[in-house]
């Protein structure tokens, strides 16, 4: 039971980051392969702060979620001009280059051999709090002024300008939301692992961030959370068969079976509302009555 | 038109764009009175849409000035000139094609939208009251446009002229000072462009506002225009009245070759 407690305050972990990397690669439209880098940043701010100056561990998480705000927007003000396909590139190297840089810095992150003995602090409860909260908020920022103009941009970049939106401070509005909430994923983390290590925030774990947003459906929220809930546990449920090193081969392949029978991802643009989880039921309703009149044929 | 002076909305003052060697405008000189529709027309690769291009911002001049009512653009980016009023529809049409039609009217109603991210996020009582404004306005547009009845379909999923139409809806809704229609019937039958003209000078006579258009569509142009100017080659030919350009014999060598 205690495991499973485990495992779900994990997924919660990594659904914070998803939703950030939904708004940045979903809504507008902008694929970042670093973003676990700034998970990396908020981790080892959060740990560091907790650790040395014995902070208390939601002050850290919020400098942690700070610190990688700042690095995204710092980082990607130059780069916000480039084309989609050039911002990829760079993305891809700045989450590289985090790694390597919290690689190299022994003496403050402990290198290759972790950064240990951080406080505890993440629990089912206040992460999955966090998850609600996000949710909510990142649902009426969609729905805002603010929101519309994300996705405006992802459409049609000229279009959107024609009509008065500042792509430059739309993108940055998009990518400071996805490095905060990265950040603060990472914070969360490093207060349930104790323990931190620059491998952890290598490139695949950026492309499985990726991955969860295309399978989701670029554009929808609830997409995104449903992928989340169903990719993340996936490494914890392989374990059981020791077919821990196929979980990459399934991710490939889901992506796959998801292109080709459902190119716009599990929701599409839409999102999943009540009225689907009762057209839902409605369907098993009557699919049930089927089988019971025809047993008693 | 009038014998007193008409304030002039748009003026293009002798501005060239050079790309590299090619001269793609050579010193225009345009000026669109308030409250009129102004017709640019050419042949194909004249310098039209790089005019267009240079008015929004896409280019910036290699020489001149473009005033807004006195006020100048060159140097703003794009986005800028949008909201300094003017508004513009593209060649190949550019709509938020996975959005519906109401969708893409809601986005561009921007202007009197004032709330920021924390209001948005808080849903606070300035969000809900302009977000209010924002619908009814966007409603009323779709109904004066006639698409209110389509408007939960994708923008991709419309016919072709129901696109243009959509196109200069969004445009209009940012409520401009200046608008301009590129090649608004390309692509249109006859029937269609004669209710495209209907259209246009619908939305003259109902806004304060200036239009200018470039087109092909010669029936089109020379109905709705009050006055038009004639490129080719990136050179301004001659500039007067629909009659005018009719029975000028260097437009008519222009568009038919010159005899000998």
């Amino acid at each position: 039971m205690i495991y499973w407690l485990g495992v779900a305050t994990l997924v919660g972990i990594y659904l914070i980051a998803v939703m950030g990397v939904s708004i940045l690669c979903g809504f507008t439209g902008m694929f970042s392969l670093g973003h676990a880098g700034f998970m990396a940043i908020g981790a080892y701010t959060s740990a560091l702060l907790t650790k040395n100056f014995g902070i208390p561990i939601f002050a850290g998480i919020i400098g942690g979620m700070i610190l990688a705000a700042i690095a995204g927007a710092l980082l990607c003000y130059p780069t916000l001009k480039l084309r989609d396909d050039y911002f990829i590139i760079v993305t891809l190297g700045i989450g590289e280059a985090i790694k390597l840089i919290i690689l190299n810095a022994v003496n403050l992150t402990g290198g290759a051999r972790g950064l240990s003995d951080i406080p505890k602090g993440s629990s089912f409860i206040s992460v999955w709090a966090i998850v609600i909260i996000t949710f909510i908020v990142l649902r009426s920022f969609i729905n805002s002024k603010h929101g519309r103009n994300c996705i405006a941009l992802r459409e049609e970049e000229l279009a959107a300008q024609s009509v008065g939106i500042n792509p430059i401070k739309y993108k940055m509005v998009a990518m400071v939301i996805s490095c905060l909430l990265c950040g603060c994923a990472g914070g969360f983390l490093a207060h349930y692992m104790h323990y931190l290590q620059p491998n952890m925030f290598s490139m695949v774990k950026s492309d499985e961030l990726i991955i969860m947003v295309i399978l989701g459906g670029q554009g929808s929220l609830t997409g995104t959370v449903l992928a989340g809930l169903l990719l993340l546990p996936l490494p914890e449920l392989l374990r059981f068969g020791s077919a821990e090193q196929w979980r990459m081969v399934f991710y490939g392949l889901l992506v796959v079976i998801v292109i080709l029978f459902r190119p716009a991802g599990l929701m599409g643009m839409r999102e999943f509302t009540f009225k689907d989880i009762k057209n839902v039921a409605k369907w098993f309703r009557s699919e049930y009555s089927k089988k019971t009149t025809r047993n008693k044929v | 038109m009038d014998n007193y002076d008409v304030e002039c909305a748009l003026e293009i003052c002798d501005v060239c764009k050079h790309f590299g060697g090619i001269i793609a405008t050579d010193h225009i000189n345009i000026m669109a009175r308030s409250n009129t529709i102004f017709g640019i027309i050419g042949p194909n690769g004249a310098g039209k849409t790089t005019l267009f291009n240079l008015i929004t911002g896409i280019y910036k001049p290699t020489s001149g000035d473009i005033l807004l009512y006195g006020k100048s653009l060159v140097g703003k980016l794009p986005y800028e000139i949008a909201c300094e009023g003017v508004a513009r529809t593209f060649q190949n049409i550019r709509l938020f094609n996975d959005l519906t039609v109401y969708e893409n009217l809601h986005i561009a109603y921007q202007k009197s939208i004032t709330y920021t991210i924390f209001d948005g996020i808080l849903k606070t009582k300035k969000c809900k009251e302009q977000e209010a404004k924002c619908a009814e306005i966007s409603e009323q547009m779709l109904k004066s446009v006639g698409l209110w009845e389509l408007k939960d379909q994708l923008a991709r999923n419309l016919p072709y002229g129901l696109q243009r139409k959509l196109e200069i809806a969004r445009a209009l809704i940012t409520n401009p000072k200046v608008m301009l229609l590129d090649e608004p019937a390309a692509g249109m039958n006859e029937e269609e462009s004669e209710q495209l003209s209907g259209i246009i000078k619908d939305i003259r006579n109902n806004n304060d506002i200036t239009i200018i258009v470039i087109d092909h569509h010669m029936d089109v142009i020379m109905d709705v225009c009050d006055e038009i100017t004639v490129i080719n080659f990136g050179k301004q030919l001659v500039t007067g009245s629909p009659y005018d350009i009719q029975n000028n014999s260097e437009v008519i060598d222009a568009y038919l070759g010159v005899g000998d």
